[in-house]
């Protein structure tokens, strides 16, 4: 099928495109120069058109969802919505735990087109992948969770890199993930004998590991391979006061390995919702924000990339393979816990988690989120994320940029609505930036699919896939800065004028008009296939005796992942 | 008596999974000859007998009942359009069962009830429904089997006896196995049964701690009670002395790790799922001395899939009522028991589960008013209810597809022979039930 979007207002910030009445053109699947006199023209004149949404880090499928699923039915009643009049798209339930189907409405209306499942345990993959399968309409990547492994730590432990490379490049194949994930590492295994790990350089109690030794030696293993994305670190200490020394320590601990010539991005490690890593203080009634000194790090350092977790004043389930944090977050508040260990592998946490506007903490996480936001000079060091549903549930997106785009805004937030620690204890109050929609792009889309080492998205250039989202915002006459204006601009993000996937027009004026199914985006290494074979040769008993399923039984079967999307990775042999 | 080893087979199918309970077992030899299933080995004895004996009251055709009352042999087409026309009569059906089936069977399920305005509902509804309830109050902190078979120095079994339901479980998971912490397997842990019978668990147990039926959550309590500090002045407990209490909470709070499974005798003695609650509460607050995980000992292959597969579609575990179009959950509104004892159904449809076996009197009594369609494998007493028969094959034997072990791990089950001739997936027949209805809506003008 052939379009033409004619007269759309166009940010697309990796073409340096910022804010020009162009032409889109599609063709089949992508966009491109010329198309023939077949083609259907949509007229939008005057409107906000930017690339498809990427969303980095998000938990939409696995294990952890279904807990909590299972678990809090207060939360699907919240999110009730019947099926659509229209016959495509059914009815919508929960919040923060949306069903699958309703995950893959909601993203598509928000006009995102590929989005990140941010952990996901090999042995449970199968899990995840099959529940993608009742996603709708986007591109998944899905991140697999190396930080805790028994088999990491023992080659770790070794210093023997050379199997390490070639056991993620097969566990890669397994759990057909896109992407190493570490996530408190050391600290989940700990949780295995309810301890945890304080900081980098604490040993996990069996191998004597330390985090540093996990971080570096993955590092080195990612640039090794070459995969399009760098290691996907969820740092030690998350949520407790005082850490932003420990995320000092880690994004330190990395600078010096060199990035792999091939690949596309910049960053050799990405720091996942870093406004969970950004404390000072002893507890929490001396906390103070440590973004200020983090936020200098990295306007420094070119080495390492973020995504903020900003947090909304919602209540939201919190879900995270740190799982003594989550124990942590159970004495803290009493709330109901859940808790899922997972052999040689990891663990994983949940608990409902209620941000109030009223509480001093809550309003200073929101605040530590929002200087980063506003801190971090260079926009293609980040991505907009709320470590859905973490800090708050993705629909939230829209709200976060109201936020940013409306000093007036935050201001009037500031003054009028939020707790005094807000101002008291972070420097939220000190800025005065507001983004503009080119900004907006890259936080959004630019930046995280270039994170990512996605190459074909994220941008509009001649090539690219025909992912774009058109909004049914007037650029030219809609004042972003006035406060009047937030609740209209939320809306209309949450709605778009047309989302537009692989050449298909999946919504249309805010209605679901399509349904796909879903991309497994997943990383082939081509190369280390003999050596492969000979460490699963080696490693095979071993497995055998720890895991309660048989070696046999332990990967992902093709079925699972159709459609396939594989990024095909050459290693030297 | 020893039986003697099967030699007459031609072939070996190797990591197979078995179909009879929540261990979901994976590393199941088949062995064929002739493209039949001769022998097994690996299974306990009741997944062998359900794998290798498996073809007496085999449902083979469909039937339908005739004028007579006798269950009559039809074909495939008029029994699915009988099936289809009664359920879209219907104002009020239910789809139960589930437990036997795939993930794969249970999605196209899900979408029958959806179109359909069905209350869809498994077996969690009688069993381990009051766990799930006590989940949604206080918490959930579970583990994988593998983390007890590596690291549990600890193994309490409470209401629940695994050694005749679950045989493999101390074997291979839990007690025997050697784990990569506890290399002398059953001799580096200690296995606690507490129950008010003498069970086969408790046979092969350290100690056997019996307690006085319908007085579970007075002695959780009692546990729970003494970890917070408070002294316990009563002399005994539920019938458990207080030096036995004292000494059991000890060996809990010095455990590395624990492990707590538990089964029907908590979740259906009176307290039910109230007796879950303060389960959970003592483990969250041994967690405090050391580290404890739980788990319910779920019965069928693939209920705690349905569980799973439900919440991943529609947000809720089990009792799910479409007949506003979109999901609502109320445990005594939605439930299966609780409609049929309030008359309410006018339609039932069991899949691969024999309420005929499973339900209580007055709610089968019922299900003899209103139409009834049974998919399975096996004449069972829910046949001689069933008004349509429609016969199924078995899933990890004849069908492939998916099925959550007891603690979610996911297993992907083969095809290993060809199914009976007549016979059809779950998966199929429910996609042609579903076709119908969406023929006869067309029809009628209901889209």
């Amino acid at each position: 099928m052939e379009y033409i979007l004619k007269n759309g207002i166009v940010f697309d910030p990796v073409n340096n495109v910022n804010g020009e009445k162009k032409d889109i053109l599609i063709n089949d699947d992508k966009i491109v120069e010329e198309v023939s006199s077949n083609a259907k023209i949509i007229d939008i004149t005057g409107k906000l058109v930017m690339p498809g949404g990427v969303d980095l880090h998000s938990h939409i499928a696995g294990p952890k969802l279904s807990v909590g699923r299972l678990y809090r039915p207060e939360d699907i009643r919240k999110g009730i919505k019947p099926a659509s009049k229209n016959g495509i798209d059914g009815f919508e339930a929960g919040f923060s735990l949306p069903t699958c189907p309703t995950t893959g409405y909601r993203y598509t209306k928000m006009g995102y087109t590929t989005v990140t499942e941010a952990a996901v345990p090999p042995l449970e993959a199968k899990h995840a992948h099959e529940e993608i399968n009742s996603i709708p309409n986007l591109d998944i990547p899905t991140l697999t969770l190396f930080g805790n492994n028994w088999f990491m730590l023992k080659y770790v432990k070794e210093n023997n890199i050379d199997d390490l490379t070639v056991f993620i490049s097969k566990w890669l194949k397994l759990a057909k993930g896109y992407g190493i994930k570490i996530v408190n590492p050391c600290g989940s295994e700990a949780w295995g004998w309810g301890k945890n790990v304080d900081g980098l350089d604490d040993p996990e109690p069996h191998w004597n590991v330390t985090g540093r030794e996990v971080i570096t030696s993955l590092t080195k293993v990612n640039e090794k391979l070459g995969l399009p994305h760098s290691v996907h670190v969820h740092t030690n200490d998350l949520g407790h006061p005082g850490n932003y020394e420990t995320t000092l320590e880690t994004f330190d601990c990395v600078k010096e390995i060199k990035k792999n010539k091939k690949v596309d991005r910049n960053q050799i490690m990405h720091c996942t919702h870093i406004q969970f890593h950004a404390y000072k203080g002893s507890s929490w009634r001396d906390v103070t924000s440590g973004a200020p000194e983090l936020i200098d790090y990295i306007n420094k350092h070119d080495h390492l990339t973020c995504d903020i977790g900003q947090l909304t004043f919602d209540e939201t389930t919190t879900m995270t393979a740190d799982a003594p944090m989550e124990y942590d977050l159970y004495r803290l508040t009493g709330l109901k816990w859940a808790n899922k260990d997972i052999e040689v592998e990891t663990a994983s946490g949940l608990i409902p988690s209620i941000y109030s506007k009223k509480s001093p903490v809550s309003t200073l996480q929101w605040a530590v989120g929002l200087e980063f936001f506003l801190g971090i000079k260079d926009p293609w060091k980040f991505a907009l994320t709320t470590d859905s549903p973490n800090g708050a549930p993705f629909i939230r997106y829209p709200r976060i940029i109201s936020w940013i785009m409306s000093n007036e805004k935050l201001n009037d937030m500031l003054d009028n609505e939020v707790h005094n620690w807000a101002t008291r204890r972070t420097s939220l109050g000190s800025y005065d930036r507001e983004y503009s929609w080119n900004d907006i792009a890259i936080i959004t889309r630019a930046s995280p699919a270039k994170i990512l080492g996605l190459t074909d998205r994220g941008h509009l250039g001649i090539g690219a896939k025909a992912d774009i989202s058109v909004y049914d915002i007037d650029v030219d006459s809609f004042d972003t800065t006035r406060l009047s204006n937030s609740e209209v601009l939320e809306k209309k993000l949450l709605n778009s004028m047309y989302t537009i996937k692989d050449g298909d027009i999946l919504v249309k004026d805010g209605e679901i008009v399509k349904l796909v199914n879903s991309k497994h985006v997943w990383c082939n290494v081509k190369g280390l296939e003999n050596k492969e074979y000979s460490l699963i040769q080696r490693i095979k008993p071993e497995f055998n005796k720890y895991y309660t399923i048989k070696y046999e039984n332990y990967g992902v079967p093709n079925h699972y992942i159709t459609p396939n999307y594989q990024v095909d990775v050459e290693v030297e042999k | 008596m020893t039986e003697k080893p099967i030699t007459d087979y031609d072939e070996e199918i190797k990591n197979c999974s078995c179909s009879y309970c929540g261990n979901n077992c994976d590393d199941i030899t088949y062995l064929l000859k002739d493209k039949k299933i001769v022998g097994v080995r690996h299974a306990c004895r009741l997944g062998a007998s359900k794998i290798i004996n498996d073809e007496d009251q085999r449902l083979l055709n469909p039937m339908i009942r005739n004028t007579e009352g006798i269950l009559e042999e039809t074909t495939w087409t008029i029994a699915l359009d009988k099936t289809a026309e009664l359920l879209s009569k219907s104002t009020r059906p239910i789809l139960y069962g589930w437990g036997e089936t795939s993930i794969e069977a249970i999605k196209q399920g899900i979408n029958l009830a959806e179109i359909t305005g069905s209350v869809m509902d498994n077996q969690s509804t009688i069993c381990h429904g009051a766990s799930i309830q006590a989940f949604q109050n206080v918490g959930h902190p579970v583990m994988t089997l593998g983390e007890v078979k590596n690291r549990a120095d600890v193994i309490i079994y409470m209401g629940t006896n695994p050694m005749d339901d679950h045989p493999r479980h101390l074997s291979r998971y839990t007690a025997f196995p050697e784990g990569f912490f506890r290399r002398n397997g059953r001799e580096d842990r200690t296995i606690i049964t507490i129950d008010p019978k003498y069970t086969n668990t408790a046979k092969v147990s350290d100690e056997w701690i019996k307690f006085n039926i319908n007085e579970d959550y007075t002695f959780l309590n009692a546990l729970r009670s003494i970890l917070k500090g408070n002294e316990l002045k009563d002399e005994e407990v539920a019938g458990v002395s207080r030096e036995k209490i004292y000494e059991l909470i000890e060996i809990m709070k010095n455990a590395e790790y624990g492990a707590l499974f538990f089964g029907l005798g908590l979740t259906q003695t009176l307290a039910k799922q109230r007796n879950i609650d303060i389960l959970i509460q003592l483990v969250e607050d041994l967690n405090q001395y050391s580290k404890w995980s739980m788990l319910p000992m779920r019965g069928f292959f693939n209920v705690n899939g349905f569980n799973i597969a439900m919440t991943s579609e529609t947000g809720y575990p089990y009792g799910v009522d479409f007949a506003r179009g979109y999901p609502r959950y109320m445990v005594g509104e939605t439930t299966t028991i609780d409609l049929l004892n309030r008359r309410e159904p006018d339609f039932f449809m069991a899949i691969s589960a024999d309420p005929g076996v499973q339900f209580p009197g007055y709610s089968i009594q019922h299900l003899t008013n209103i139409p009834t369609v049974q998919i399975d494998t096996h004449w069972g007493p829910y046949t001689e209810l069933s008004d349509i028969v429609l016969p199924s094959t078995r899933v990890g034997v004849e069908t492939e597809g998916t099925a959550y072990r007891m603690d979610s791990i996911p297993i992907y089950m083969k095809k290993v022979i060809d199914k009976q001739e007549n016979c059809h997936s779950d998966e199929w027949i429910l996609s042609e039930i579903y076709r119908r209805i969406l023929q006869i809506k067309e029809t009628n003008g209901d889209n």
